[in-house]
């Protein structure tokens, strides 16, 4: 058998484990072919357990499972690496369960802090940087590792609550909807509920990064005084949390870090 | 390009670096020779285990062990891994760059899991191409590991045969791992001390040594138990064909106290002693 075609077919049985594909493979009956069948499921079951151990937590055993076989049976793997696996799972889970936004959530914190923990190195800009910029022309830039979403469960709590061992409160809907910010500080991985003003403010900066043009957005909605005052405290918040990494000066986009 | 040469036999004795006993590997002095890796874990874009790697690789020797290359698929390997690989080689600047003599992946499905080759002819020509490849890539020679296999395909030679033509034509070196030998054995019938008069000793750099379990039907490779006594009976055999060569345990699952591996691994350095006298 051409090596090219044995591969195709091996990989069919993987997937679909149909007695006509073994037979094609030419080991039919083997019993070696139900440990790599047996392998093959078990490593992308445990890539998604550890990948969500909160969230396993939270459904149950039996729930985490039904899902994580349903995913394997709908979206074999592609990337090199087995970590890729976990990156739409969240899909899978929207799917199964279209009502329960705290798994949605829950399942997002878990990837999102785990993707910070390896995202790019970037230093944080210190405040003294920042302080004699043109801010007309400057544009910040965010640390590589942050990533958001809007929310509507009390996930992020469910999900602190849990991590720290304590008694972990119903999931439930919460009046308003927040954002949820993820990024990486130092070496941790950080998670962090935010209203929904600083989540679209975090949106729109990190999609042209012109202070200008937030303290306008901001403006607009709070009025001169109050909106300028809330981009302000805004800023000091991202630098201390060592959100800003990069800062691009006019047209010579001339870098400080990043 | 001039043939890449197969880096000096390294006589020591070392152990994977797992999560677990990064504390130790950071904050006492571990008496290993050289540490492994898993090249995947860190073929990363930045963050603290990488940080852990360069650090550790200022105490240690490293050698960087693949699992996803995929050097036996027959549409080639994917330029985007080698690239990732060649930057992390070019960081650790490692003691050995290995992967397992297997397949992976086709077509864009990845398995993730380390299947089996037929030894045949055709096969022969597509891992040397691939290495080939690789080697070029990476600008240095690399160890190849002989899989545990749990099915065996009709071929026109046996695994040793397979890979001693491998290492004539591409000029990769071996990574002998003496569990696999022995699970492989086992599974299909074969002499695991044929095998190893089959392989050329002279191209062996690495050796691994792990636990096995026993399947319903066959052994299976876990890596999850302690060296037994046969795979310690093999391994005497073995450092008598390849002379003193790199040996290290292999543990990946119910990883003990380093303490522990430790004493395991003063095994391997008293079968290595008792050779040498």
């Amino acid at each position: 058998m051409i090596l090219a075609e044995l591969q195709r077919d091996f990989s069919s049985w993987l997937l679909h484990a149909s007695d006509e594909t073994a037979g094609r493979i030419g080991v039919a009956g083997d019993p070696g072919l139900a440990v790599y069948q047996n392998n093959y499921r078990a490593q992308l079951v445990g890539c998604l357990e550890e990948s969500f151990p909160q969230l396993r937590a939270w459904m149950g055993h039996d729930a985490f499972l039904y899902a994580a076989v349903t995913h394997i049976d709908r979206h074999p793997p592609h990337a090199w690496t087995l970590d890729a696996y976990a990156d739409n799972f969240g899909r899978t889970l929207a799917d199964l369960f279209p009502r329960n936004p705290d798994i949605h959530e829950l399942a997002w914190i878990e990837w999102a802090l785990t993707a910070a923990f390896v995202a790019r190195d970037a230093e944080p800009v210190a405040a003294a940087e920042l302080a004699t910029l043109d801010w007309d022309a400057t544009r910040l830039r965010f640390t590589p590792s942050l990533q958001t979403r809007r929310a509507t469960s009390n996930a992020a709590d469910i999900w602190r609550a849990m991590r720290e061992g304590k008694e972990r409160p119903e999931g439930e809907m919460l009046a308003e909807a927040c954002g949820l910010i993820v990024w990486r500080r130092g070496f941790v991985s950080c998670l962090h509920a935010v209203d929904m003003l600083e989540h679209e403010a975090l949106g729109q900066m990190q999609a042209n990064g012109s202070f200008s043009a937030l303290c306008e957005m901001l403006v607009e909605r709070l009025g001169e005084s109050e909106g300028i005052a809330r981009a302000g405290s805004m800023l000091a918040g991202w630098i201390g949390s060592e959100l800003i990494t990069g800062v691009d000066n006019g047209p010579h986009q001339h870098a400080l870090h990043n | 390009m001039p043939p890449l040469t197969l880096p000096p036999p390294f006589p020591g004795y070392g152990l994977g670096l797992r999560r677990d006993h990064y504390r130790d590997f950071l904050e006492t002095r571990v008496p290993v020779d050289f540490v492994e890796v898993i090249s995947e874990n860190y073929m990363i874009d930045g963050g603290q285990p990488l940080h852990i790697l360069r650090r550790v690789r200022e105490r240690h020797p490293v050698a960087l062990h693949g699992v996803s290359m995929s050097i036996g698929s027959a549409d080639g390997l994917k330029p985007e891994y080698l690239q990732r690989l060649k930057t992390l080689v070019d960081d650790i600047e490692p003691l050995f760059v290995s992967d397992h003599l297997c397949w992976t992946r086709i077509d864009g499905f990845n398995s993730h899991d380390l299947l089996p080759l037929p030894y045949t002819e055709e096969a022969l020509d597509i891992v040397c191409d691939n290495i080939d490849k690789a080697q070029n890539v990476l600008g240095r020679a690399m160890l190849f590991e002989n899989p545990s296999s749990y099915l065996a395909f009709d071929g026109s030679m046996s695994e040793w045969e397979f890979l001693a033509a491998m290492t004539r034509r591409t000029g990769c070196g071996l990574l002998l791992d003496v569990n696999n030998v022995y699970v492989s054995a086992s599974n299909h019938g074969f002499d695991a001390r044929a095998y190893l008069r089959g392989i050329p000793a002279e191209r062996v750099r690495q050796i691994h040594l792990a636990g096995h379990s026993q399947g319903r039907d066959l052994l299976i490779d876990t890596h999850d138990s302690p060296v037994v006594d046969d795979v310690w009976d093999l391994y005497a055999a073995a450092i008598a064909l390849t002379g003193p060569v790199a040996t290290m345990i292999e543990r990946d699952d119910h990883i003990p106290p380093l303490a522990e591996l430790l004493r395991e691994l003063d095994i391997a350095r008293r079968f290595g002693m008792k050779e040498a006298a």
